[in-house]
């Protein structure tokens, strides 16, 4: 299927994952992502795939939980509130090291907050969300031929570290139509000896659990998966560096921001300001060194969020406190215009410091 | 009578709402707002809003209210009479709300005899978020996550609230109504009112469902809906008293 | 090349569709292209309104804040999008439901009776592609056979469609080559 296609953000998603095998979602309705979940409802019967309705995201994470330790390819999403309800579940996956793919389209918070776009659940997609020590593997695209191709990695990466992946995307991205193209997966369907399918023949039972009641085996297990983290943090960085080799000031921004910003970027430029921009795909594992080779050589970096500030802890983690981090956010649903930003960057340049 | 029923209730304000033409959500609140003025406990009244298209009935009725989670309202409202025994306490929820991700908190609010009162809107669909399947959802019946028709193979039968919560003891009355004509609005009116007088004796857990339409994504027009209503939903939700203490039914 | 444009109207007049059109047809031509809708609770009934941009370079912002191409369907989007015209660019006002003057100057202005042009083709439900053509007419931003390219292929399952709005879509073009 090399031929582009026109498809919203969310729609794109559901198509992603059918090309990338996953024939098991399960669902609840929530603005701004249920154009998946109704896409999932028309497209899963022809592929003789399953959908399913939940009653809740509790339950809709449960399932996955399920699915997925039975050994299926399998996906859930939501928007923010329906998110923290399937952190309890998040963390048993994790727990279990099951692969799943979760997709989060944020809206405005805190509690019911709006429907408009947000990024406000960084913290909670990256520094846990749920109880215990474990991380999910989070990337956020920026396009919607990004949230094809992220998707379809998504369930490939679920599947070599048996670990939770979450699509990170906002209101915006998921209501937005862009040309699309779909790849195959990389790995395909891969076998999953360890799953529990029944034993058919096995011998030995396979079981699927995260409660060790012996503190040396929960440890040694936490240990574990410290490990594996490790190898997540080494080997799936992901980034996108624009223009950054001359820039004076360096913008970091994901996700929608990261369009955004780049408007602002391209007007800075077109006025002589060196001005360049760092995009992390993946938020965890956070590009630090990366980020920090790319800021090098500016004087400054600007953090572009839909919240109060989360990713900037991230940034100055990585940059240390040689340089100043300055911080650009909008909140609630609202989104900056290009030109909000390129006043920042202006404000930057000549020396009076941002926000 | 005429002048009573044209009147705006003081339980109500002044502000025009948000639903769409036809919709039954605006006539339920007059309903519930008629019977806190003639029952005279506006000012001990506590209503918690659900997440649904009633999301925003805190700025309809005119006392003091909560916006609960989506699902959690029974619980919002236990929190609530548990902290003012006196006050008049109730939810009110929609058929996602209350019958899908707050099926749990209806059925314990229930179950602990909990002395709130519940208004539960049965209008076979999700509304607010543009016309999925709700557990009430008819069999057959097309929505934008059932959009071959509801097939009971993979989904089940709708679920029938009333009749289910009725087996709960804790549940001390419960009935079903429709406002889809003035006789029918009466008897509404009267099985609120009796919902919240059971509350008022302390008796316990005290429900109404009320079939309702949803023409925007129905895709019908309000007569048509009422109709459909009538047609198809009646028959599997009957109306009537499921529930009554016996010294109210006297 | 950079066409910015916001298309604006009453929930219902297939304002969504038209700009889906646009970034469809633009698409065809192998240029980048965006959409997004404004979302939200004034979706019944209310104003409605979606950016597109078809470029010749890679797409930043999908969200237009200062467009160069606004369709006003009604008059609350006359209100509320031309103060935010890029000067220079261009303006297509609905005459038939607004009868009110725009009041730039420093913009072109295009007025199109879109209803009544669709009354007389006997088809309410054409007024969008009206517009559409006077838009393609007016700004030169895509060619008018690759909207009808695009129509084939989001119509594909419904061929019989076509005709109509075709005409509907030549006659808006047409009446800006005629008027403008
Ligand atoms: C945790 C969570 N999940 C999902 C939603 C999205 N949501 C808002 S209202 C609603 C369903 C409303 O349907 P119903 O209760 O039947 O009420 P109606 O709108 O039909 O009156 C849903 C799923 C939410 N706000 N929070
Ligand atoms: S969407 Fe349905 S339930 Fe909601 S206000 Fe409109 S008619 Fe009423």
């Amino acid at each position: 299927m090399a031929e582009k296609v026109l498809m919203k953000g969310n729609e794109a998603i559901g198509e992603a994952a059918i090309v990338a095998g996953c024939r098991h979602y399960f669902g609840y309705p929530i603005t701004p992502q249920t154009e998946l979940t109704e896409y999932m409802s028309r497209r899963m019967p022809k592929v003789d795939g399953v959908f399913l309705q939940a009653e809740s995201e509790v339950a809709a994470i449960n399932m996955v939980y399920g699915a997925a330790g039975a050994g299926a390819r399998v996906m859930t999403s939501s928007s923010s509130p329906g998110i923290s309800l399937k952190q309890e579940g998040i963390s048993y996956i994790a727990g279990a090291e099951l692969p799943c793919v979760i997709v989060n389209m944020m809206r405005g918070g805190p509690g019911l907050g709006s429907i408009q776009p947000a990024q406000g659940d960084y913290f909670q997609a990256t520094k846990g969300g749920g109880h215990g020590d474990y991380h999910n593997i989070v990337l956020a695209p920026n396009s919607v031929q990004e949230l094809v191709d992220i998707t379809v990695l998504s369930f490939d990466l679920a599947d070599q570290y048996r670990n939770p992946v979450m699509i990170l995307g906002d209101g915006a991205l998921g209501q937005m139509m862009e040309p699309a193209e779909f790849h195959s997966s990389n790995t395909g369907l891969v076998k999953k000896p360890w799953a529990a399918a029944g034993m058919r023949g096995r011998g030995k039972p396979n079981i699927i659990n995260s409660l060790y009641l012996q503190p040396e085996a929960l440890e040694q297990h936490n240990i574990h998966l410290q490990r594996k983290y490790a190898l997540i943090k080494e080997n799936e960085i992901r980034y996108e560096e624009i223009k950054t080799e001359d820039a004076e000031l360096v913008l970091v921004a994901y996700g929608i921001t990261s369009r955004i910003a780049r408007s602002a970027m391209e007007r800075a430029r077109a006025e002589g300001m060196k001005v360049g921009m760092f995009r992390p795909i993946s938020l965890w594992p956070f590009p630090e060194q990366q980020l920090a080779k790319s800021a090098e050589n500016a004087s400054a970096l600007l953090t572009l969020e839909l919240s109060a500030g989360q990713m900037i802890e991230d940034v100055r983690l990585s940059v240390g406190n040689i340089k100043p981090v300055h911080f650009y956010g909008r909140t609630g649903g609202m989104m900056p215009s290009p030109q909000e930003i390129y006043q920042e960057i202006v404000n930057i340049m000549n020396g009076k410091g941002g926000k | 009578m005429t002048e009573k029923l044209f009147a705006r209730p003081k339980s109500l304000t002044d502000v025009s709402t948000h639903y769409c033409p036809g919709c039954h959500h605006g006539i339920i609140h007059r309903l519930i707002a008629e019977v806190i003025d003639e029952l005279d406990v506006q000012d001990k009244t506590i209503g918690v809003a659900p997440v649904g298209c009633s999301v925003l009935c805190y700025d309809y009725f005119n006392f003091d209210m909560i916006e609960a989670a989506h699902g959690r309202a029974p619980a919002t409202a236990t929190g609530v009479k548990r902290v003012h025994p006196d006050a008049v306490v109730f939810s009110y929820q929609g058929d996602g709300d209350l019958a899908a991700i707050g099926t749990a908190e209806i059925v314990h609010a229930a179950a602990r005899g909990e002395k709130i009162t519940t208004v539960f809107v049965n209008n076979a669909i999700y509304g607010m978020t543009g016309g999925q399947m709700a557990p009430t959802t008819l069999v057959n019946q097309v929505t934008t996550t059932s959009p071959y028709g509801r097939n009971p193979n993979f989904t089940g039968m709708p679920i029938k609230m009333s009749e289910m919560l009725a087996t709960l003891d804790g549940a001390k009355y419960i009935a079903r109504v429709a406002v889809n004509n003035p006789v029918n609005m009466i008897k509404a009116k009267k099985a609120i009112k009796q919902a919240f007088e059971i509350q008022l004796n302390g008796l316990g857990f005290a429900l109404v469902e009320v079939l309702s339409i949803c023409p925007t994504n129905w895709g019908m027009s309000p007569l048509e809906a009422v109709e459909w209503m009538e047609k198809n939903m009646v028959p599997y939700y009957p109306l009537g008293v499921f529930k009554v203490p016996e010294e109210v039914a006297k | 090349m950079t066409h910015e444009m916001i298309m604006s109207g009453f929930g219902g007049q297939g304002i969504m569709l038209m700009g889906q059109l646009m970034t469809y047809a633009g698409m065809i031509e192998e240029k980048n292209v965006s959409w997004i809708p404004s979302y939200g609770p004034e979706m019944r009934g209310g104003t409605a309104y979606c950016s597109v941009i078809v470029s010749d370079e890679p797409i930043g912002a999908p969200m237009v804040s200062e467009p160069n191409i606004v369709v006003a369907m009604n008059l609350p989007s006359l209100h509320k999008f031309e103060p935010v015209i890029h000067p220079g660019g261009a303006l297509i006002i609905n005459s038939s439901l607004i009868d009110q003057e725009a009041k730039r100057t420093d913009i072109k202005i295009f007025k199109i009776p879109a209803n009544d042009i669709a009354d007389e083709l006997g088809n309410a439900k054409v007024t969008n592609m009206v517009v559409l053509g006077a838009i393609v007419a007016a700004t030169s931003c895509i060619e008018l056979e690759s909207v009808l390219k695009a129509f084939t292929k989001m119509f594909a399952k419904k061929p019989a469609l076509l005709e109509i709005n075709e005409k509907a879509l030549r006659r808006g073009a047409e009446y800006i080559q005629k008027n403008c």
